[in-house]
C-alpha cells in the first residue's frame, strides 16, 4: 500500500533512493532523560518531511511511546504479538493522527523484557527497514536484556543525555556497551541556558568534553515539552516552540542536511555577573 | 548575592563541581571496565623499569586510588638487583623512584642511587610511581 503511494508520487524532499531504510536506536542508559519524547519528535519531524517512518517501542512492560504520540486508544496489537506471530505486522502498525507517513509499533504493557527473542527482534527490525525509510527504536532504560534487544537490529545509535552527572555517566557506559558496531551521536536534552550561564548546570561543551561524541543536537528545556506530552501532540509540530524547531533540525541532520546548531547559550550577562567575572569568578 | 560572594572568594560553581566529579567517576569506571588495559599498562611499565633495574615481576602491585582531585596510580615494584649494564652506564640512572628520576636535581639522584645500590632492595614499601592518571 505504502509502496504504491511512493510510486505515484515521490516526495521531492526525499533524498534516499527507495531501498532499505535506516534503523536507528535511541538509548541513554538512565531513564527519564527524554528518549521516548525524542523518538516521537524525530519520527514526526521526519514524517513531516515526507519520509515513511515507523517508531518501535522496545520498552516491553513500560509502554509509553503511544501515550506521547496520543495513540494509546488506537493500539490493538503490540510488538510481542508480532514477534510471536499472534498478529500480522500490518495489523499491529498504528497510523499516526498527525503525520500520514508515520506508524507506531507499540510495546506490550503486560509482558516482560525477557519475553522478547533477540533474533526475532533483529529480523523484525530488518523487515521494517525494508519497508520504511526510517525505523526509530525507543530503547528501555537500563543495560540489560531490553537494551540488548533494542540495539540488536539497529544500524545506528543516538544517545540522549541531560546535563547531569548521573546521566553523563550512564551514557558513557552505554557508549561502551554499544561497542565498535556503532558510532553513536549525541543529543543533549533539557539544557537550561540561564542555569548554564550562572554556573549551575553543565554546559553542552562540558558534557561533550567528557563524552566526545558527534553532536547531533541540543534541546533546551521549556514548558512546552511537558504541555505537548500532556496533550499527546509531538512538539515537532509546533512552529512556535524552540524545542520543536530543535527536533526538526535534528531530523534534518539525520537526513544528512547541513543544519547549524542552535545557539543555546545566554548572551546577556548581568551587572553582577560581569562584576564577579571581573573579580575572577568561575562560571 | 551569596553566589556573588562565593565567586568573589574563589568558590567553585556547582557545574564546575559536577564536571570534576564526572571526570573522576568516569576515570574509575573506565579503569574498572578495562582490566586487560591495566594488565597491559602493568606489563609495559615493568618493561621500562626493567631496563634500569631487575624487578620481581611476580610481586608487582599496581592499583588506583581516588584522591581529592585526581586518581593516583600506585605501583609497588620490588627490585631484585641492579642491572649490570645500567650500572656501567652511570649509577645516577638507577633509582628506586623511577618515575621521579627525571624531576630530581642531579645531586640528589646520585645520592639516592648510591643508597639504593648499597641497600638490599627486595622490598620497596613506598610506591615508586605516583602518577595522576590522565583525563579521558
Amino acid at each position: 500500500m505504502m509502496q504504491e503511494l511512493k510510486l505515484q508520487e515521490e516526495p521531492l524532499s526525499t533524498p534516499v533512493a527507495r531501498g532499505r531504510g535506516t534503523a536507528i536506536v535511541v538509548t541513554s542508559g538512565k531513564g527519564g532523560v527524554g528518549k521516548t519524547t525524542t523518538v516521537a519528535n524525530l519520527g514526526t519531524a521526519l514524517a513531516q518531511r515526507g519520509h515513511d517512518v515507523v517508531l518501535v517501542d522496545a520498552d516491553v512492560g513500560l509502554r509509553n511511546l503511544d501515550i506521547v504520540l496520543g495513540l494509546e486508544n488506537r493500539v490493538k496489537h503490540h510488538l510481542l504479538d508480532v514477534l510471536e506471530e499472534q498478529a500480522s505486522l500490518d495489523d499491529a502498525l498504528v497510523a499516526d493522527k498527525h503525520s500520514p507517513q508515520l506508524r507506531l509499533l507499540a510495546s506490550a504493557q503486560t509482558r516482560e523484557k525477557d519475553d522478547v527473542d533477540t533474533q526475532k527482534m533483529r529480523a523484525l527490525i530488518e523487515s521494517l527497514a525494508q519497508r520504511f525509510d526510517y525505523v526509530l527504536i525507543d530503547c528501555p532504560a537500563g543495560i540489560e536484556r531490553g537494551f540488548q534487544n533494542a540495539i540488536a537490529g539497529a544500524d545506528e545509535a543516538i544517545v540522549v543525555c541531560t546535563p547531569e552527572v548521573s546521566a553523563v555517566r550512564d551514557v558513557d557506559r552505554v557508549v561502551g556497551l554499544l561497542g565498535n558496531r556503532f558510532r553513536p551521536r549525541l543529543i543533549v536534552n533539557r539544557v537550561r541556558p540561564e542555569l548554564v550561564a550562572k554556573g549551575k548546570m553543565l554546559s553542552v561543551d562540558d558534557v561533550n568534553s567528557i563524552l566526545r561524541l558527534p553532536l547531533l543536537g541540543v534541546i533546551a528545556d521549556e514548558p512546552q515539552v511537558l504541555i505537548a506530552s500532556n496533550r499527546g501532540e509531538p512538539l515537532a509540530l509546533d512552529g512556535s516552540s524552540k524545542a520543536g524547531a530543535a527536533y526538526r533540525a535534528i531530523a534534518a541532520r539525520l537526513r544528512g542536511d547541513d543544519v547549524a546548531m542552535p545557539d543555546v547559550t545566554v548572551a546577556r550577562p548581568g551587572f553582577i555577573k560581569k562584576l564577579s567575572a571581573f573579580f575572577g569568578g568561575r562560571r | 548575592m551569596i553566589e556573588f560572594f562565593n565567586r568573589l572568594f574563589g568558590h567553585k560553581s556547582s557545574s564546575a563541581t559536577a564536571k570534576e566529579r564526572l571526570r573522576l567517576v568516569l576515570l574509575s569506571d573506565h579503569l574498572a571496565l578495562a582490566p586487560n588495559l591495566v594488565d597491559d599498562l602493568k606489563r609495559e611499565l615493568v618493561d621500562v623499569i626493567s631496563r634500569y633495574v631487575e624487578v620481581d615481576r611476580e610481586n608487582i602491585e599496581l592499583n588506583f586510588q581516588q584522591r581529592e582531585k585526581v586518581i593516583a596510580m600506585f605501583a609497588n615494584v620490588p627490585i631484585v638487583s641492579m642491572h649490570p649494564a645500567t650500572r656501567a652506564n652511570g649509577a645516577n640512572r638507577t633509582t628506586k623512584r623511577a618515575n621521579d628520576a627525571s624531576k630530581r636535581p642531579r645531586r640528589r639522584r646520585k645520592r639516592s642511587a648510591n643508597t639504593a645500590t648499597n641497600a638490599p632492595i627486595a622490598e620497596t614499601p613506598n610506591p615508586v610511581a605516583t602518577t595522576p592518571a590522565p583525563a579521558t
